[in-house]
């Protein structure tokens, strides 16, 4: 796994510097902390970090084809490739290394950007063709790895991630407002921007190509659901052998690696079923990996050390303590780059730090299970709310919502209120929003915090209509579940859990994640399956837990589910942050930013710190205007200094000098 | 201050903030997204000890608590100890 970073300037400009480009592959240098790679020529400069897991020794990026040019680099794992490579030498390519990344270049060399079909795999890869002067930049289907683009004059700029970019001086940063009020809606930006004005993140699916100073952008894959009529005729049963199978062998490629691939293990049902296949086919002595937390209501110890127990792990686990949560947002918000409303990636990031002093580079992980599977209370609560629109005036549907939030309805006293909470919004079930208005609209809320200047920025966008005219062709055609899993996977998982509480959080300590759940042939798979069998009733994920049937214990496979969150007002309102958040959120602090008007955040602190119950939206306020505020100090006011020396991490570096014809090794910064 | 007034007050600071431009009295809370899930909670403490009175489990309900209107009146049939709203079927 790694870090790709570069420039293309159209007319062959003077400001192509080896120099700019070395800081630009420093600043993310715990990308890939083993090695580094610069390509530079008259038009284009490459720059590569590498952390090396396939070919530890000749698979040095950049990586040329047989007449040297066309150049890749690469950030992933292409699983497949054992098998695309011996078609191509049957075609007669040669390989000077056996790495991934070169059978990538050649099967580009054999089909341009149709090569994308046949990879397996996470990726974002930027390939320049010195003969044609065309630049081409791809990202994996559903977004694993992270890629980001802007035009700055006669230039284009890209790099797995947007502080890269910012190491070009002339580039502006600036906070985008329309970006702040789709964060406050959706928890995430909307495919194909970044928090960043200007600085468009190329969309999982899709891939760019520039030549001769155009931009073009194209989309090669979407997350595949059908109409009933398309969807596969077979019996629960059968359905769940095929998974069973098809998972199997997701697991089994994503094992192919030259060092140790461990695993993590949270004791819910995605992450155990995952181990539990590595362990019983492929590896009994992999090392597991899980998070502890101090307060019962978010750890799932219990049922952790039933799956170490179960399986006899080599397993560590960290403990995640309020203390520790609150102290490292803040790296994690530099790491993540846009603001969150929750704290639950930061346990994650103390995880993969875990996972690096244990020695390991590479897990896999559980990630994408409830999406692709049916798994998450909105599918739920989608699925009652529509069967009680059907009689709206029913006293009895209502009931059925208790029963997927126990533990808000725990207190019975709020049944009816509750019920009431949920039944808003009934009569727009032909909205093809519907599953998630009430999240977004409860979540909108928080918006109430911006400031006068910032709500008039934002004017009147309405990020509801952006996500209805990006809806693919057919989805008004799809069941209500189906229709609910698309917006979970297209906007949620691929821009902010495959993000925030993936590959930045695991990058931040160069580890490396594989995710078997999203592999293309399950998804393809899952997709023609009917709805009615993915919640059969109202029990999630029934064909995932009907193939662990025999493999996993029963008591993980029908524990309810719990879900991942960590604590927010406990870890910032107490220990070593308080100091923080009370800087980040003081009067001069909000007004420099301009993000957030004062008086109401200090409202809003005030009753925190009384001792003032918490509701949801509170502490969704509190993480999202606390970290807005650390991007704003981070990468608007402070970028500068705290990037000053990253010239310094900069490892080993290969220079492939094409301007001066000299390649040669350089060490440190010098050149 | 009447009832309507303290009350107010409350959800504005509380919930709104200190944004009281767009709080009418008629206002439903749940449709507009002024009151959460779990900030039903808070509203019924706040009644519970400023008011001094117990509220019935099948007396929370939407007719009883949902705007600033229907809290002020139940609260004044409440301090009357007049009938108010209950639960269908209790």
């Amino acid at each position: 796994m790694c870090g790709i970073t570069g420039i293309y300037s159209f007319n062959g400009s003077d400001t192509l510097s080896l120099d700019t480009l070395k800081r630009m592959t420093a600043v993310m240098q715990y990308r890939g902390p083993d090695e580094a790679g610069i390509y530079i020529d008259s038009f284009v400069g490459l720059g590569h970090a590498r952390l090396s897991i396939i070919d530890l020794c000749s698979g040095t990026q950049p990586i040329h084809n047989e007449d040297k040019t066309m150049w890749i680099i690469y950030n992933g794992e292409v699983y497949n490739y054992p098998e695309l490579r011996e078609k191509l030498v049957q075609k007669g390519h040669t390989f000077y290394t056996t790495s991934d990344t070169e059978v990538i270049l050649h099967l580009y060399e054999e089909k341009g950007p149709a090569c994308l079909d046949d990879l397996n795999g996470q990726f974002a890869l930027a390939i320049w063709d010195s003969k044609k002067r065309e630049l081409f930049l791809a990202r994996d289907r559903i977004g694993i790895r992270p890629l980001y683009y802007t035009r700055y004059k006669d230039t284009l700029i890209f790099a797995s991630e947007v502080k890269s970019i910012f190491m070009v001086d002339e580039i502006p940063r600036q906070i985008d407002p329309v970006a702040m009020d789709q964060i406050f809606t959706f928890w995430t930006t909307l495919p194909g921007v970044s928090i960043f004005k200007d600085i468009c993140e190329l969309p999982p699916g899709h891939y760019l190509r520039a030549a001769h100073g155009k931009v073009s952008i194209n989309k090669y894959w979407d997350i595949p659901f059908y109409p009933r009529h398309e969807q596969v005729d077979l019996s629960p049963a059968e359905i769940s052998e095929k998974i069973h199978e098809l998972l199997l062998d997701a697991v089994r490629i994503r094992l192919r690696a030259d060092v140790p691939v461990g695993a993590y293990l949270s004791g819910g049902l995605d992450s155990s079923g995952v181990t539990s296949l590595v362990v019983q086919n492929f590896n009994s002595d992999v090392r597991t990996f899980g998070i502890r937390f101090e307060e019962d209501a978010f750890d799932e110890g219990k049922y952790q050390n039933r799956m170490v127990f179960f399986l006899k792990a080599n397993h560590k686990e960290i403990m995640a303590t309020n203390d520790e949560i609150g102290e490292s947002l803040n790296n994690v918000i530099w790491h993540c780059e846009k603001p969150l409303l929750r704290t639950a990636p930061v346990p994650l990031f103390l995880l993969s730090k875990l996972v690096r002093q244990s020695g390991i580079k590479v897990v896999l992980t559980g990630e994408g299970a409830d999406e692709i599977f049916g798994g998450y209370n909105i599918f739920r609560e989608t699925k009652v709310r529509r069967f009680w629109a059907r009689q709206p005036d029913s006293t009895m549907r209502p009931g059925l919502i208790g029963q997927l939030y126990p533990y808000i309805f725990d207190n019975p006293r709020l049944k009816r209120m509750l019920e009431s909470f949920f039944g808003m919004g009934l009569d727009q079930f032909d909205d093809p929003l519907f599953s998630h208005l009430v999240r977004w609209e409860n979540t909108g809320k928080i918006k109430t915090f911006f400031s006068d200047e910032l709500k008039a920025a934002i004017g009147s966008y309405d990020g509801y209509e952006q996500v209805k005219e990006s809806l693919p062709d057919g989805y008004a055609g799809w069941d209500t579940l189906s229709r609910a899993q698309y917006l979970e996977t297209s906007l949620f998982l691929s821009n902010y859990l495959l993000s925030s509480q993936g590959d930045r959080v695991a990058m931040a300590n160069s580890i490396e994640i594989r995710l078997p759940y999203l592999d293309p042939r399950l998804m393809e798979f899952m997709g023609r399956v009917p709805s009615k069998w993915k919640i059969l009733g109202l029990n999630e994920k029934h064909i995932l837990k009907k193939s662990f049937q025999g493999i996993l214990p029963d008591d993980i496979v029908n524990r309810a589910k719990h879900p991942y969150r960590a604590p927010i007002e406990q870890s910032l309102f107490s220990g070593k942050a308080l100091e923080s958040v009370h800087d980040m959120l003081s009067e001069t602090s909000l007004s420099n930013a301009g993000l957030f008007d004062p008086a109401k955040v200090n409202r809003l602190k005030n009753k925190l710190i009384n001792g003032g119950e918490a509701s949801e939206t509170d502490n969704m306020a509190l993480v999202g205007i606390l970290s807005s505020q650390m991007v704003a100090r981070d990468y608007i006011d402070d970028f500068s200094s705290r990037t000053e020396n990253v010239i310094d991490k900069l490892p080993r570096t290969v220079i492939f000098d094409r301007k001066n014809k000299t390649d040669y090794v350089g060490v440190k910064n010098a050149d | 201050m009447s009832n309507i007034d303290t009350i107010r007050e409350f959800v504005v600071e509380n919930f709104l903030f200190g944004d009281s431009a767009q709080l009418t009295d008629e206002m439903s809370f749940l449709e507009n997204g002024i009151i959460d899930s779990t900030g039903i909670l808070e509203m019924i403490t706040f009644l519970e000890e400023n008011y001094k009175v117990k509220i019935d489990d099948d007396e929370l309900v939407p007719e009883n608590l949902d705007s600033l209107m229907n809290i002020s009146a139940f609260l004044d049939k409440k301090l009357d100890g007049m009938s108010v709203p209950k639960e269908e079927g209790k």
